[in-house]
């Protein structure tokens, strides 16, 4: 086994220990969601024709769960890492930035998946879902949760304390997520929020992923792939950076 | 080719109470070459720069001038080979709440690319009195359990350089025994070992030769018995209860009653009993013992005040 493959399956084994916290939690908080506003919603807003507002929601809400944990993941796991100490343990081996950025993000793929997974086994019950072209729903989910796990490295790596990565987390993360299309289409908005939608990285990743259920979206998927990409390409070069210099963990 | 090499190492960290742009010396210059298959001990008192001597030979630190090699790896261009070589006990007692002691290892192995490592891991707990913690979490550890467990984990991938940072701070006798007579069974092997302790009676017992570290700088490196020769020799000690003379208390140990002058020759002792006398002082229990590394480490430290650059903020 070589080395990465050996942190990549510790962080795994880290989340999946306490599943209840890092999986069953975010599939219940997502499934609030889906009860309250597709109950409350679905008479009033139509986004799509033939699309009823609940079926509308689930890939948004799914892809959501996707993002944050991915994102909470690698973020968590470092910062808990640093404050503890144990973080000498992984310095202190042969373990290059390469096999660091690999087990972090590879991880945080596999907690995004596996809760988005959980959100839409569950979802499915409440409305029929299509599921028009599903390697644009592979491709999303996998891309967006490497972008978040990636980015959450970068959170991970910077924060001192928790306070300091939660405020990332509020000030940063959840607003770009609610106002990326989760709830709604962003046509449905006056033309400067819409212009500003298209501004949030994660907008595409969610209007991407919805591509893939219903074959409809705001803005084309190969739009959505390119921006995703790039804003992948950029976060995961910048994460690199910060492991090979040893930013914040080696002085 | 040492086990272990500063090449003039400097480290200067950014000062936190100097003017802006000042810095603190923390690392003067540091030459030192430890041979493979040695039980060298590093000495020096709190702030002396040992635990950033450890940080850098670790790649935890940079050096901010010269260079560390391990086994002729160096620490930052093949830091990949000098880590494979390097087990570290770091002072700290950290640990990873998630998982238990047999699940820890397996990871620590895995990161230095080493797979089906139970019969070693075995071996370890064995021999550090854990075996019937293999299933417990690190969380359920008393303190000398978790201090052996970081043991363990340095020793996972066997490496043929072993360095101990204060490794039995707050650790009980038995199992300072434990630990002493493991870690000196793989030095028989040829394991090369590095110590830095407090408990100067046990760098005395174990250590082959001692650096002495003051405010960045070494001030003594030889052989134990050689620093012990070269020691002045003997120490007179009583027990009182009554204030020193000051021309005494400037050149004794005290300890609670017990004071300890180091005594080159008999006139000495004499002027000490005359001092004693003079003073009024009641003395109990005066006897003459050959110098320990303690008497040493004081000399040394007191010999050497504070150079102008070394640990000084500039």
């Amino acid at each position: 086994m070589t080395g990465w493959k050996a942190l990549f399956y510790k962080e795994v084994w880290r989340f999946w220990k306490v599943g209840f916290q890092t999986v069953a939690a975010p599939v219940l908080t997502a499934m609030m969601y889906l009860l309250i506003f597709g109950h409350v919603l679905e008479d009033h807003v139509k986004v799509y024709d033939a699309i009823g507002y609940t079926a509308f929601l689930i890939p948004g809400l799914v892809m959501m769960s996707v993002l944050q944990n991915a994102f909470a993941n690698s973020s968590s796991s470092l910062i808990q890492s640093k404050i503890m100490g144990n973080l000498v343990f992984l310095l202190l081996t042969p373990l290059s930035h390469w096999s660091w950025f690999v087990a972090y993000v590879g991880s945080s793929i596999v907690r995004g998946l596996v809760v988005g997974l959980g959100v839409l086994l569950v979802a499915a019950w409440f409305a029929p879902l299509a599921y028009a072209a599903p390697l644009w729903i592979i491709v999303f989910a996998v891309l967006g949760a490497s972008l978040m796990g990636a980015l959450g490295l970068i959170a991970g790596l910077w924060a001192e304390k928790f306070d300091q990565l939660a405020a990332f987390q509020n000030f940063v993360i959840m607003p770009m997520t609610f106002l990326s299309g989760v709830f709604y289409s962003i046509h449905s908005l006056p033309a400067f929020w819409q212009s500003v939608s298209h501004l949030n990285p994660f907008f595409y990743m969610i209007d991407g992923f919805r591509f893939g259920f219903f074959g409809v979206s705001d803005v084309s998927p190969w739009l959505s792939l390119g921006v995703v990409g790039t804003a992948l390409t950029v976060v995961s070069l910048v994460a690199m950076q910060l492991l090979r210099t040893g930013y914040k963990i080696r002085s | 080719m040492p086990a272990i090499s500063f090449q003039s190492v400097s480290k200067s960290y950014p000062s936190p109470r100097g003017p802006n742009g000042s810095t603190f010396l923390a690392l003067d210059n540091v030459q030192l070459d430890i041979e493979e298959g040695e039980f060298f001990g590093l000495l020096g008192p709190n702030g002396a720069g040992k635990t950033t001597m450890i940080s850098i030979l670790a790649g935890l630190t940079r050096a901010t001038s010269g260079r560390v090699t391990v086994l002729g790896h160096d620490v930052q261009t093949d830091y990949a080979q000098a880590r494979r070589k390097l087990g570290i006990v770091p002072q700290e007692l950290v640990f990873d709440p998630f998982f238990n002691v047999r699940e820890a290892l397996r990871f620590q192995s895995g990161y230095f690319g080493i797979t089906h490592n139970d019969a070693w891991i075995d071996e370890l707990l064995e021999s550090l009195g854990l075996a019937d913690k293999a299933g417990a979490n690190m969380r359920q550890l008393s303190g000398g359990m978790k201090r052996r467990m970081l043991v363990a984990q340095a020793l996972v991938h066997k490496p043929p350089v072993i360095v101990l940072d204060e490794p039995t701070a707050g650790v009980d006798v038995e199992l300072r025994q434990t630990l002493w007579h493991f870690i000196a069974s793989l030095n028989k092997q040829g394991h090369t070992v590095l110590l830095t302790t407090h408990y100067l009676e046990e760098a005395e017992a174990l250590c082959g030769r001692i650096a002495m570290l003051k405010s960045g700088r070494i001030v003594a490196l030889d052989r134990t018995t050689d620093l012990l020769k070269a020691a002045s020799g003997n120490v007179l000690r009583f027990k009182t209860t009554g204030e020193l003379p000051a021309a005494l208390a400037a050149r004794a140990r005290v300890t609670g009653t017990v004071v300890q002058l180091p005594a080159h020759n008999a006139l000495e002792i004499e002027q000490y009993l005359a001092a004693v006398r003079e003073s009024g002082l009641t003395v109990e229990d005066v006897e003459m013992r050959k110098a320990d590394l303690e008497d040493v480490f004081i000399d040394i430290m007191n010999r050497h005040v504070p150079a102008k650059s070394g640990g000084a903020v500039l």
